[in-house]
């Protein structure tokens, strides 16, 4: 019991002065788990429009293959983008296998589905309510994907904000295309996941304290914009 | 058979709106719709033209609103066949016609993006949009309001602004559904100066209202609607001194029809 005491009070004193290796592990976490978000919405949010607006044979076959998809379980992705990515594999020359464009590739492929799900049903639930007045204006579809997700822009914040909280607590795919290698591909689920093992409980509990922190951030920061959206009714 | 009460008046200006339009005159011949074996619209002939105000009277259930719904394109008729000046409705001359509906959809925007916007889909540069907005918001006295979100505005002025919207990109004709009907008075005597302020500029207008003092107080010429047909069109003053049908004498005389 005493050495859990010592080991909170350690991953406090590591928190609270910057620790170097720690801050390190933080700021890649981020890059990495924000640029993944970056990526995935990019993507997600014209695939959600485009299936909110857009009607072709085959859609509600594909609505349902991609809120399937938001269960992807992570080693599965991470196998797979390894696949892709090893020397055997069809991208291998880019020599990205261990690298954090790798992990990067891995999370936003997990998220990417989340983003385009949530996407699409906010989007559609708006469409309905928009979709005569735009009529009217002349608006094409590919207008109306424009419109709706700008006007559904703060409610699209919670779609992007759960692509996030999913990228940046997920071990299982970085780890395998990341390889968890020191200073270079080491996240903060990664390390955590080591140091356990190693016994180490001070630096993975430093760490499990920033990433509940960070996730605890983000949803009040989100929450808050949401809240300031809706007083002018934006939201 | 045209409709020839409605497409008679002002013949210079009817000349002049015609040459000028791309969708007048909008017809629709023998149109039907059909819903759970019930003729919700049976054989419609409508020829909307020239100049003036028509007011499509009739109680609830009559088929106004569907009837406005198919002259703009949004419901396809099971039956007959709809045009805008000559040829089928499509996308590209949907801006040429202004659609009031009963409750106005507010973009959640601000109330000059809300105008700007339609401005910016007609293809008009920023500059001109904020010039032209301003212009139809101070029309509608709503210019002070012009930073507020939109959906904070009251009925009134929410109406008032989906009509400064619709007016934006001075459309050939305007097709209102309701639009006072949710409002008190003083909100839809606004509504209504505007709407004859709009008259007056040579605009082409339909009103859909089941509010016989509305009608007499704006219409030029009406149709009247029961279940699903057109049964009277005449002048208004016509209409309201002798109607010929016993559903449009009942109406008038505030029976209940059904």
């Amino acid at each position: 019991m005493q050495e859990f005491g010592a080991a909170f009070g350690e991953a406090f004193r590591l928190v609270t002065t910057l620790d170097a290796d720690l801050s390190e592990i933080v700021i890649l976490s981020l890059q990495v788990s924000l640029a993944a978000v970056g990526l995935a919405a990019l993507i997600g949010l014209p695939l959600g429009a485009g299936l909110a607006v857009l009607r072709f044979p085959g859609r509600g076959a594909l609505v349902i293959t991609l809120n399937a998809l938001m269960g992807l379980p992570p080693v599965v992705v991470g196998l797979l983008v390894y696949l892709l990515l090893s020397r055997a594999g069809p991208l291998g020359e880019l020599g990205l296998l261990y690298t954090p464009t790798a992990m990067v590739i891995a999370q936003a492929v997990l998220v990417t589905p989340i983003v385009a799900a949530l996407a699409r049903q906010t989007i559609e639930d708006m469409h309905d309510e928009y979709l005569d007045q735009l009529r009217v204006f002349g608006i094409a579809p590919l207008g109306m994907m424009k419109t709706l997700l700008w006007d559904a822009r703060y409610s699209l914040l919670t779609a992007l904000l759960a692509g996030f909280g999913r990228a940046v607590a997920e071990v299982g795919a970085v780890i395998i295309v990341g390889g968890n290698i020191n200073h270079v591909t080491r996240v903060m689920t990664t390390t955590i996941a080591l140091e356990t093992s190693k016994g180490n409980l001070s630096l993975a509990l430093g760490l499990g304290l920033v990433l509940v922190t960070i996730a605890i951030a983000a949803n009040a920061a989100v929450m808050a914009l949401r809240a300031s959206a809706k007083r002018f009714a934006y939201a | 058979m045209p409709d020839a009460a409605l497409c008679t008046e002002t013949d210079g200006l009817l000349e002049q709106a015609r040459r000028q339009s791309s969708v007048l005159p909008i017809e629709c011949r023998r149109v039907g719709i059909c819903r759970g074996g019930r003729a919700l619209l049976d054989s419609v002939d409508v020829c909307i033209d020239g100049t003036g105000l028509t007011v499509v009277l009739g109680p609830n259930g009559a088929g106004k609103t569907l009837l406005l719904r198919v002259l703009v394109n949004l419901v396809r008729p099971d039956s007959g066949w709809v045009r805008w000046a000559g040829t089928p409705p499509d996308r590209t001359r949907a801006p040429r016609i202004g659609f009031l509906f009963q409750k106005p959809m507010m973009l959640r925007r601000s109330v000059l993006a809300n105008v700007t916007y339609v401005l910016s889909a007609a293809g008009l540069a920023r500059r001109e949009c904020n010039a032209k907005a301003g212009e139809v918001l101070a029309l509608a006295t709503l210019e002070h309001l012009a930073q507020t979100p939109a959906r904070l505005l009251s009925g009134g002025e929410q109406q008032r602004l989906a009509l400064a919207r619709a007016l934006a990109v001075e459309p050939d004709v305007l097709l209102l559904d309701e639009p006072a009907s949710s409002l008190d008075p003083a909100a839809a005597l606004a509504i209504e100066k505007l709407i004859e302020t709009v008259r007056a500029r040579g605009t082409r207008c339909v009103l859909v209202t089941h509010d016989i003092g509305q009608a007499r107080r704006l219409a030029d010429t009406v149709l009247f609607m029961h279940r699903g047909r057109i049964v009277e069109r005449a002048r208004a003053q016509a209409f309201f001194d002798q109607p010929a049908e016993q559903s449009a004498r009942d109406f008038i005389e505030g029976r209940i029809v059904l």
